[in-house]
């Protein structure tokens, strides 16, 4: 498949990239941030990926008679997952925060330091 | 600076990362080859564990430090929104309303409720075995509580969703993963160490300390979703803004929830010149 699907991950995050800097509702920068954390998904995935492989589970396959494809990237991806719902999570408990105390989810809105 | 200069640093930016990116994929393996070494250890040594899920024997033994900090990330992140989303001194809370739901959906979502609480449990229970574990069945569980939600309205979830206990079982299963890493410490000199029989291979007895860490992170996932997302939703429905001076005005106080988060989405009149 050659670099494709690296590209294709790189692509994502500078979409997204592009989409946090021109947003102007934090919401929307939250979903840009939640795409972005989704490439390096793409990216994991694609380092792992083997041609025939199958999930790296043996409940129903013998050890050994096929291809695997790689199950660490597999965990990171895991993990990221969690990283990134955590993340999102906050951020958005920060925003509903920060409708209520300045009446404005626009991030160029936001002028001030208030208490 | 202006929204102009801002997009046009970014532009630059963003060219320069895209140039850097695809020289360096070039020079990358090509994405499906045969060679990964680390794959190829990681399933010697889970085999070597007799446990049938690679993934989670990554997750749960070869890298079970990790985990450990990536469960702690999820239990701060849940006391980080219980702090963020709790009652302000002007703020009031009023009772959910009753709501209206269609027969097909209650019975429906009644049929569903107990069916993917036990597909949660499956989940969590397997983990060692096959595709799933802690962190996937947690979050099935937390979903299936909410069917309640769907399948009746705010009041029957608050009643089947026991907050006060869910806190403690979401403290009592992080401190669960760290009592096992030192009971791993005290048994095999090493913290999370696998110390427990092995089990046979593809038994639900396997693994070692895997399904017990599976089962922690399990409770923990799911107890730490439902009281997140029960933060969220009290925000939604049941907490109300007071009279506070600095408040945008609510268009109307009184009205019932729907017409509350309509007016949430006005678009601000501020504009970049």
């Amino acid at each position: 498949m050659g670099p494709w699907p690296y590209l294709a991950a790189g692509w994502v995050l500078l979409v997204a990239l592009y989409g946090m800097v021109t947003s102007r509702n934090l919401i929307h920068a939250i979903g840009c941030l939640a795409v972005a954390q989704s490439s390096t998904y793409l990216l994991l995935l694609s380092v792992g990926y083997r041609h025939d492989g199958t999930a790296p589970v043996f409940s129903d396959v013998k050890p050994g008679s096929r291809p695997l494809v790689d199950p660490v990237v597999q965990a990171l991806a895991l993990t990221d997952v969690v990283v990134g719902a955590t993340v999102t999570a906050l951020l958005l408990a920060l925003t509903v925060q920060l409708r209520k105390r300045h009446g404005t989810v626009d991030p160029q809105a936001l002028t001030g330091l208030k208490g | 600076m202006s929204a102009r200069a801002r997009l046009l640093l970014c532009l630059a930016a963003v060219a320069v990362i895209a140039v850097f990116f695809a020289v360096a994929c070039t020079e990358m393996p090509a994405a499906g080859g045969d060679h990964h070494p680390y794959g190829d250890r990681a399933v010697a040594a889970a085999l070597a564990h007799r446990t049938a899920n690679t993934v989670s024997a990554v997750n749960f033994d070869l890298r079970a430090f990790d985990t450990l900090g990536e469960e702690s990330i999820l239990f701060g992140t849940v006391l980080g929104a219980t702090l963020l989303l709790r009652l302000a001194r002007d703020e009031r809370r009023r009772p959910a309303p009753s709501e209206h739901v269609l027969p097909s959906t209650r019975l429906l979502g009644t049929a569903l409720l107990p069916v993917a609480l036990v597909v949660g449990v499956y989940v969590v229970a397997h983990g060692q075995l096959s595709p799933g574990g802690g962190f996937q069945g947690g979050v099935i569980l937390a979903t299936a509580l909410h069917l309640g939600y769907i399948a009746a309205d705010y009041r029957v979830l608050e009643k089947v969703r026991p907050l006060a206990v869910l806190d403690v079982a979401d403290a009592i299963a992080a401190g669960a993963f760290v009592a096992l890493g030192i009971a791993g410490l005290a048994a095999g000199g090493a913290f999370l160490k696998n110390t427990l029989p092995l089990g046979t291979f593809n038994q639900i007895t396997s693994g070692g300390t895997v399904p017990l860490l599976n089962a922690a992170v399990g409770v923990e996932v799911g107890s730490g979703l439902i009281v997140l997302l029960a933060h969220f939703l009290d925000q939604a429905v049941e907490i109300s803004a007071g009279d506070g001076a600095d408040r945008p005005p609510r268009p109307h106080p009184d009205a019932d929830h729907r017409t509350d988060r309509r007016a949430d989405h006005r678009t601000d009149p501020q504009e970049e010149p």
